[in-house]
């Protein structure tokens, strides 16, 4: 119900139109990686995913953003039904991704925006290591790059309230880490991967 | 419940007056006739590209039709609320082709949040002296004051236009359909609605049927630079056609048959203008079409950008002599 209110609001406003330009929405598994300039992210990518694979998807979101209560805890729970993983790290022992390799395990899908944070700028910083930890440790999980094109312009970095602008979600094809190729090889490519389709 | 939706659906029903009925029928027997035309064309798979894109041309404007007659019925809130989204949508489409930047944020807030519902609640209320200067006079002053005090000078009289431009083009110009609602007419009381489906029918037909006269017997580019499908051919076959059929129309209009040619003629000539203008605004974008909402037809404004010409001009010469 608050997931298809939020699905709704967010065509009517932003479009949140898709385009697969590298690959087709399918049924397997699969890790959307892309770049992160603003809070509606988040909510244009996975309105712009079909309604059979957004039930299976679900972004990853900082806990000491979403993990509280009110309207933010309530879109992120009830309605995008977010995994929360913890930025500030409070336990030196504890794996940050541990959330993460369990929805996997799970057999949901992932909206990851691998920056960690967001930018104000057009194109993406340098991706954190999380990425690749996932693609060594679930093989058969997809990773797809993903464009967002106008969220940013929409509801910048520091604004309250968001400007209606078309947002579009560009598909990209999957991309692996090859056989022997070390961990900033692979993450830099898959930044390249996500510049590609701006 | 359904005892109640059924007495209101006959109360709207009986409420229309008879020429809204003539009317429907007509259009929905010419969209009949145009589907029926696009299936024989795309029969077995036939006809490629072009075909599929008048079929989808053809679907389109069954819905534009149907949820246009379904706001008819209901009134006149419901036909300002359509064209206030309209204007919403299409405003969507000409700022994110618009080059803007961080600085513009509160501008555009304003303009969406702001401009877009005052405007058409002053086309409800009526308070025409307020609706004809609020973008033009207070609008153009506070938007780039406001611009001004987020302090980005950068191309600042560029950017300021292109809103502005954007604003005028797709809020007021476009509000000027729907504001044919609060003329009154002396003995064409109540019956706003058919002036303002008059001005829709003559502009949206005249498009297609420049589209088709163009297809059929186009030879001369009109302006090639511009437009790659406007021929001097379209219009004056497609003109004249839409201008026989704004004539022919005077029965659901104040004006007698001669008045109604003449003031289709005039709508055509402002919708043609206004389709030049905007693909030429287009194109210094660096875009084919607006969007991608209508199937197609490309966005909104691809369909509206007639209406925004003729729209302004209509009104405000039916309001000159008719008032």
């Amino acid at each position: 119900m608050i997931a298809r209110l939020l699905v709704g609001l967010v065509r009517l406003l932003f479009g949140a139109y898709p385009r697969w330009l590298g690959s087709a929405p399918g049924p397997g598994q699969r890790i959307y990686f892309a770049n992160h300039g603003s809070h509606l992210d988040t909510l244009t990518l996975w309105a712009a995913l079909p309604p059979a694979l957004r039930r299976r998807t679900r972004p990853v979101a900082a806990r000491d953003y979403w993990g509280g209560g009110g309207l933010k805890g309530l879109i992120a729970g009830r309605g995008l039904n977010v995994v929360l993983i913890d930025r500030q790290r409070s336990d030196a022992e504890a794996d940050p991704l541990a959330p993460l390799h369990a929805a996997l395990a799970a057999g949901d899908s992932l909206i990851l925006f691998p920056e960690g944070t967001r930018r104000d700028e057009a194109l993406p910083g340098p991706f954190k290591a999380g990425l690749y930890h996932l693609a060594q440790r679930h093989p058969q999980v997809e990773l797809v790059p993903v464009f967002l094109d106008n969220a940013r312009r929409s509801l910048p970095k520091g604004s309250l309230l968001p400007v209606p602008f078309i947002c579009t979600a560009r598909f990209g094809a999957a991309i692996a880490p090859a056989p022997g190729e070390d961990k900033d090889a692979f993450l830099e490519r898959a930044r390249a991967a996500v510049v590609a389709l701006a | 419940m359904s005892e109640s939706l059924v007495s209101f659906v006959t109360g709207l029903v009986e409420g229309a007056p008879a020429q809204f009925w003539w009317l429907l029928g007509g259009l929905f027997g010419l969209l009949a006739l145009a589907s029926a035309i696009g299936a024989f064309l795309g029969r077995g798979g036939r006809g490629g590209a072009t075909v599929a894109n008048l079929n989808a041309r053809i679907r389109a404007w069954w819905w534009m039709v149907v949820v246009l007659c379904a706001c008819f019925l209901v009134g006149p809130l419901a036909t300002i609320a359509v064209f206030a989204l309209t204007s919403f949508l299409a405003l969507r489409e000409f700022v994110t082709l618009t080059p803007t930047r961080r600085g513009d944020h509160a501008v555009l807030l304003l303009c969406f949040w702001v401009a877009v519902p005052l405007q058409y609640w002053l086309v409800y209320d009526g308070w025409y002296g307020l609706f004809a200067i609020a973008i033009p006079v207070y609008g153009f002053l506070l938007l780039p004051a406001v611009s001004a005090l987020s302090g980005d000078t950068g191309q600042f009289l560029e950017r300021n236009t292109k809103i502005q431009w954007g604003l005028m083009l797709t809020v007021y110009c476009i509000s000027h359909a729907p504001a044919l609602l609060m003329l009154q007419i002396p003995g064409f009381e109540g019956r706003g609605l058919l002036l303002l489906l008059f001005l829709l029918i003559v502009v949206q037909l005249s498009d297609v049927l420049q589209y088709v006269f163009g297809k059929l017997f186009g030879r001369h580019l009109l302006a090639p630079k511009v437009s790659p499908s406007k021929t001097v051919e379209g219009l004056v076959g497609g003109g004249l056609a839409a201008t026989g059929v704004g004539a022919a129309l005077w029965w659901i209009t104040p004006f007698t048959p001669l008045q109604a040619g003449a003031l289709a003629a005039l709508i055509v000539l402002c919708g043609f203008l206004g389709g030049l203008a905007l693909s030429a605004v287009k194109r210094s974008l660096g875009a084919k079409d607006w969007g991608v909402m209508i199937e197609g037809h490309g966005g909104m404004l691809d369909r509206m950008d007639s209406v925004c010409f003729a729209a302004p001009v209509f009104f405000h010469i039916v309001r000159y002599f008719f008032t």
